[in-house]
């Protein structure tokens, strides 16, 4: 009962964080002093355009109408953005969601692939060190470990980058796919846009570094616990005990880090793929911010955190799975 | 009543101040055995609080590594300011490579700008930034955990309901969004704050799982049954067993801000007059200093100025966790090294 209780709870809390990310946006474009929305009539206006056409050029890109009170604009917004309309780029004239559905695949397959490999090696790592407490191999992995979360992604990047591509050559400088390839369902195209996501996966491994310490101070707490003697005794297998008994526990506080790092990856693609010119919605992000295209900007942040929020929904929804203890804490008043 | 308690009340009541155990003083006549005079007290401050701490930083490698270079950073942004001249265009010649001359020990950009001096020159700025906005997201943080974690009922469900929201948005984007439509002054202070402005979810809701636990430890109960007012609860008995965790985030969260305003200087986001490592960061990749190996060192120096910093605070961090071990402590701390003592001698 409590489970299915803290299930329609997790669905409401992400249903309710849509909304307030979408109140905020409105509330940033509408009301804040320097609005993107009295900004841009300004702009047209300036450049001679006649105050009418320039409300209605408003109302079409942002869809935000200037002259509507502010609860019916508020209204408005909600149901056009809830409706995949997410206006026109200044820029381009083109439909921000269109645009938008063109950039997202690229992030969610390098970051996907990021979170993955960084979760694997930040748990084998951190295993790694924890059996051998001590020893050589545990100084020295966790001095690399350090010495990982000490760097910046973008610093590693362009280490990357400078060395692997533009020294050695053995990587493309830029870009998502082999130029000539024709999208689609073929080996050429699919291995070429393998091969450019290799050095922004690579940078994002960074983060394993953090990941893997907390893993090993799991691991730790873990091993020196009296169920694991009990194990023993029983004449458990080691298998059965480092995977069944070790790594099982030692990995659900990993979850919390996972959960963090979703929102930092995304957030950090924006740089990341202007590093590499990987032209994802962070590089799209980036550029809308650069040329204050008011439209791809908001789209492209609404966008970047509802793919965050259902994200986390998942990964909360596949913990609840793993871990049953999750969700029954007390809530009692005090 | 049982028939012993009786029988005591009966022979209190006789003859009135002996106690039935052969004392002949209540509890709150008794005085205490050992005499502390102000001096003993500030001794034992001193020895907590000063030596202890710095005792056990300075017993691990890691801990000096990182308090030296912290301090290195602390001493750049201070002294170094005034003894090293700032640079201009044109002070020497272009791209002169690193520990080549004397004059520019890490070389020079493409404008001839001394790069040392650079790095020296932004670190003032840089530490005010970490410094704001590690202090900011902190303390916001603790704070909304701990009144959520104790309080619990409504006031949990709606400060744990922003701190959600906050949680599930991405920082980085929002801090673009915002930096790009208020058109941010260049307050160190204030673009530090801003940097913060989502990443204090994750410490809040971290502190309110804890207090979640510690709200049922006896002596929260007890305080809780004397009716001290909620925040004498929140600031005397939640928050200070969580010290350790919460000094070890601010060490994170420093290292978070320097990262981000890096990285937005690096992006060309944040508006800047004076450089900084992110604005060289930039500056280098516009002009393409990566496809050029004469030009690589330009890259190099700011990005081992972040990275140098963030491996101290880093250590720092590691380290403290020593600092608040009780375990550590004792064997350090003088005035408890009596108890030590005598354990030792009665196992």
């Amino acid at each position: 009962m409590v489970f299915n209780n803290w299930r329609i709870r997790r669905v409401g809390q992400a249903v309710f964080t849509v909304w307030a990310v979408l109140t905020l946006s409105f509330a940033l474009v509408r009301l804040m002093p320097g609005n993107p929305m009295g900004a841009m009539l300004v702009q047209l206006e300036q450049s001679g355009m006649n105050p009418a056409r320039a409300r209605e050029l408003v109302e079409a890109r942002l869809s935000v109408r200037p002259d509507q009170p502010i609860p019916i604009a508020y209204m408005n917004y909600l149901t056009s953005t809830l409706q995949g309309d997410l206006g026109q780029s200044i820029a381009s004239g083109e439909p921000v969601a269109n645009e938008i559905a063109q950039a997202l695949p690229w992030t969610l397959f390098v970051m996907s692939w990021s979170l993955c490999i960084t979760f694997v090696l930040g748990v084998v790592i951190g295993a790694l060190m924890a059996y051998w407490e001590g020893g050589r191999l545990d100084v020295g992995l966790t001095s690399w470990a350090i010495l990982m979360g000490s760097i910046p992604f973008y610093v590693l990047a362009f280490l990357l980058l400078i060395f692997l591509s533009y020294r050695f050559g053995w990587f493309p400088t830029g870009g998502k796919y082999v130029a000539g390839t024709e999208p689609g369902f073929n080996l050429p195209f699919i291995s070429g846009v393998m091969y450019h996501a290799i050095l922004p996966v690579l940078s994002m491994l960074v983060a394993s570094g953090v990941a893997s310490l907390g893993m090993r101070g799991n691991s730790i707490r873990v091993l020196g616990s009296d169920y694991l003697r009990v194990a023993r005794l029983r004449g458990l297998s080691d298998l059965t005990i480092s995977s069944q008994y070790v790594a099982r526990n030692a990995m659900l506080p990993m979850y919390t880090t996972l959960l963090i790092n979703i929102g930092e990856m995304f957030g950090g693609s924006v740089v990341l793929e202007q590093v590499f010119q990987y032209k994802g919605l962070g590089y799209y992000l980036y550029r809308a911010v650069n040329i204050r295209d008011y439209p791809r900007m908001m789209g492209g942040f609404m966008v970047i955190t509802i793919a965050v929020v259902i994200a986390l929904f998942i990964a909360d929804m596949t913990y609840s799975m793993i871990d049953p203890r999750a969700g029954g804490a007390s809530n009692e008043s005090y | 009543m049982t028939d012993r308690d009786h029988k005591e009340t009966l022979t209190d009541a006789l003859d009135g101040t002996i106690s039935t155990d052969g004392g002949t003083a209540t509890p709150f006549e008794t005085v205490s055995q050992v005499e502390e005079s102000r001096a003993d007290r500030f001794w034992t401050a001193y020895d907590t609080y000063v030596r202890a701490p710095l005792s056990i930083v300075w017993g691990d490698w890691r801990a000096r590594i990182g308090f030296a270079i912290v301090l290195c950073y602390l001493l750049m942004g201070t002294v170094g300011t005034v003894v090293i001249e700032p640079t201009a265009p044109a002070e020497g010649p272009a791209l002169i490579q690193p520990f080549e001359t004397m004059d520019y020990p890490l070389g020079t950009d493409d404008m001839g700008r001394d790069l040392f001096s650079q790095v020296v020159h932004s670190t003032q700025e840089m530490l005010k930034m970490i410094t704001a906005g590690a202090l900011f997201s902190v303390t916001l943080g603790t704070l909304v955990g701990a009144v959520a974690g104790y309080k619990g009922g409504w006031i949990d469900t709606v400060l744990s309901s922003i701190t959600d929201v906050f949680i599930n948005i991405p920082g980085f984007p929002l801090v673009m969004v915002l930096v790009a439509i208020f058109e941010m002054g260049e307050n160190p202070y204030m673009i530090g704050i801003l940097l913060s402005v989502a990443s204090w979810s994750g410490l809040a809701r971290a502190i309110r799982s804890q207090v979640l636990t510690l709200r049922q430890e006896s002596f929260v109960e007890s305080a809780r049954t004397m009716g001290l007012p909620t925040h004498v609860i929140v600031s005397k008995e939640i928050v200070p067993p969580l010290l350790p965790y919460i000094v070890i985030n601010l060490t994170n969260a420093a290292r978070r801000v320097i990262f981000e305003a890096a990285a937005l200087y690096y992006l060309g986001i944040l508006p800047f007059e004076k450089l900084n490592w992110g604005v060289t960061l930039q500056l280098a990749y516009e002009a393409e200093a990566h496809a050029r190996p004469q030009a690589l060192h330009w890259f190099l120096v700011p990005m081992a100025a972040i990275t140098g910093i963030s491996i101290g605070l880093i250590l720092l961090g590691q380290s403290l966790d020593r600092v608040f071990n009780p375990r550590v402590r004792a064997r350090h701390e003088k005035t408890t090294a009596d108890e030590d003592t005598l354990e030792a001698t009665t196992h």
